[in-house]
């Protein structure tokens, strides 16, 4: 298999964790769900550093960010697919 | 059932009262801060101790000095220590300390500064001190099963990465091991935010669930929503993890609760320093997520291996318990790799699996416990950090 650019834990999950360094606004990238292996293709909209997150689909602001299938927080923006998610456009529904 | 693990030994050092310690520590204890002094130039006298500098121990009270103690107490008696001497200010708490240690067996002497000085005091307990390291360093490592140890686990600057691959890694450690009959355990109260329904479910039946879930809600409104000025960004998660990727406290709490895999599940629930008395098994003590104050709680504890996964390069160490770290940033690899003793990068590139990953793990704690050093303790980190509840008198 080629290596993958970002990893998503599985296929309830509306975003995916960028797991190279390099990645560029327009690079296609390959992506796999860690559940099943299979994979997928999004492209970047936004430089993204190692670590950070990407949407997989258009969220919009109130939408709830869910990663492992469960809820993470909630959008406090609108991200298009293949948008950089943090703490910029999804905050915690905590504290 | 036998599996391929029922087999593993390492060499260790059992002790008088039956548990096996993985190093052979002499340490010199100060009952308090203002006893850090004497306790270092006994150390700098006697070479092979360890000198333990700590910032409190007077005027504290209730719940706060009951963990002091249990902090001190728990430290002295880790299987990691060979013999222990105790300085304090004043004779009473330094007994107390004394006694608590003197319960396993193993040797411990108290020394008292006040009617003798520090000069004084520093002699008598050299002298001493020197007989201990004279006795350790003859004691020998002898064969021993895997069920003998105990493993405990806390993430640090934790990433996305953590997540998929580090901590993952330690779940699937305690998957294979604790069926073995080890002891394991995690904490960091704070840091299930977000899991809590996860943890909850996690344990062994529903009344411990039910205790577990009202220790962590304990904690969110007595001392979080008491204290908080704002949503904890920055804190909680922390800078570190916020610059590796991390969001939010939910997002970090999903990835620190893969430290216990998939099958293991909690036996009962421990305040912060208590050992376990449950027998063998999984145990979450009730910590802070802060990395010197939760591994010196579960030294404190009795275990005396630590498995530590790092996203962007937690450095801590602990003085008597080797931290082993994990990580499976390919950067922080790139950039800090005299900090890891695990790389689990290649489950990020999927050309490693977890199940790999936790056999590296295994591989890396059987070899610790035998006596190779960690990067932390070989860099010379030795954070012992005490934990404190609230304000002294």
């Amino acid at each position: 298999m080629a290596i993958p650019h970002v990893l998503a834990h599985g296929h309830k999950d509306n975003v995916a964790v960028v797991v190279v360094e390099g990645v560029t606004k327009g690079m296609k990238l390959l992506g796999v769900v860690t559940a099943d292996d299979s994979t997928f293709e999004v492209e970047a909209k936004a430089d993204v550093p190692i670590g950070h997150k990407v949407a997989l689909k258009d969220l919009r602001k109130d939408d709830t960010a869910i990663k492992y299938g469960e809820d993470i927080g909630r959008f406090v923006a609108d991200v298009e697919k293949g948008g950089h998610v943090h703490v910029h456009n999804l905050k915690t529904k905590r504290w | 059932m036998a599996s391929k693990y029922s087999n593993l030994t390492f060499k260790g050092y059992r002790r008088d009262n039956g548990r096996v310690g993985v190093r052979n520590h002499v340490i010199i204890l100060p009952v308090d801060d203002i006893s850090n002094a004497a306790c270092e130039a006994v150390a700098s006298n006697i070479k092979g101790t360890l000198a333990l500098p700590h910032s409190y121990g007077r005027l504290q009270f209730g719940a706060d000095l009951d963990l002091h103690f249990r902090t001190m107490i728990g430290t002295g008696s880790n299987p990691n220590v060979a013999a222990v001497i105790v300085i304090g200010i004043e004779p009473g708490w330094t007994k107390r300390i004394v006694d608590g240690i003197a319960e396993t067996g193993k040797p411990v002497t108290g020394f008292s500064i006040e009617k003798n000085g520090d000069l004084k005091t520093i002699m008598d307990a050299s002298r001493k001190a020197q007989e201990y390291v004279q006795y350790a360093t003859e004691l020998q490592r002898e064969e021993c099963s895997i069920s003998d140890i105990w493993v405990s686990t806390k993430c640090g600057e934790s990433d996305t990465t953590t997540g998929l691959g580090s901590c993952p890694t330690v779940g699937n450690m305690y998957d294979k091991l604790l069926p073995e009959g080890i002891y394991g355990i995690f904490g960091e109260t704070s840091e299930i935010t977000g899991a809590e329904h996860i943890a909850k479910a996690r344990a062994i039946n529903p009344e411990v669930g039910e205790r577990w879930y009202k220790m962590w809600k304990a904690y969110l409104d007595d001392v979080i929503e008491a204290n908080k000025v704002d949503d904890l960004s920055e804190s909680q998660p922390t800078k570190g993890n916020i610059e590796g990727g991390l969001t939010t406290i939910e997002e970090k709490a999903l990835g620190n609760l893969e430290k216990i895999g998939r099958t293991s599940k909690y036996i009962d629930i421990l305040e912060p320093a208590e050992p376990p008395k449950s027998g063998k098994g999984l145990y979450f003590m009730d910590s802070s997520s802060a990395a010197a104050e939760c591994v010196t709680l579960m030294a404190a504890g009795g275990y005396v291996v630590h498995t530590f996964p790092t996203g962007q390069g937690n450095i801590v160490g602990n003085p008597i318990v080797p931290v082993i770290k994990i990580t499976a940033n390919p950067r922080t690899l790139r950039t800090m790799s005299e900090h890891i003793d695990v790389d689990v990068t290649g489950i990020l590139r999927r050309d490693m699996t977890i199940d790999q990953a936790g056999d590296a793990l295994i591989d890396m704690i059987v070899r610790t416990a035998n006596g190779r050093l960690t990067a932390a303790e070989a860099l010379g980190h030795r954070e012992f950090v005490m934990t404190k509840l609230y304000r002294s008198a």
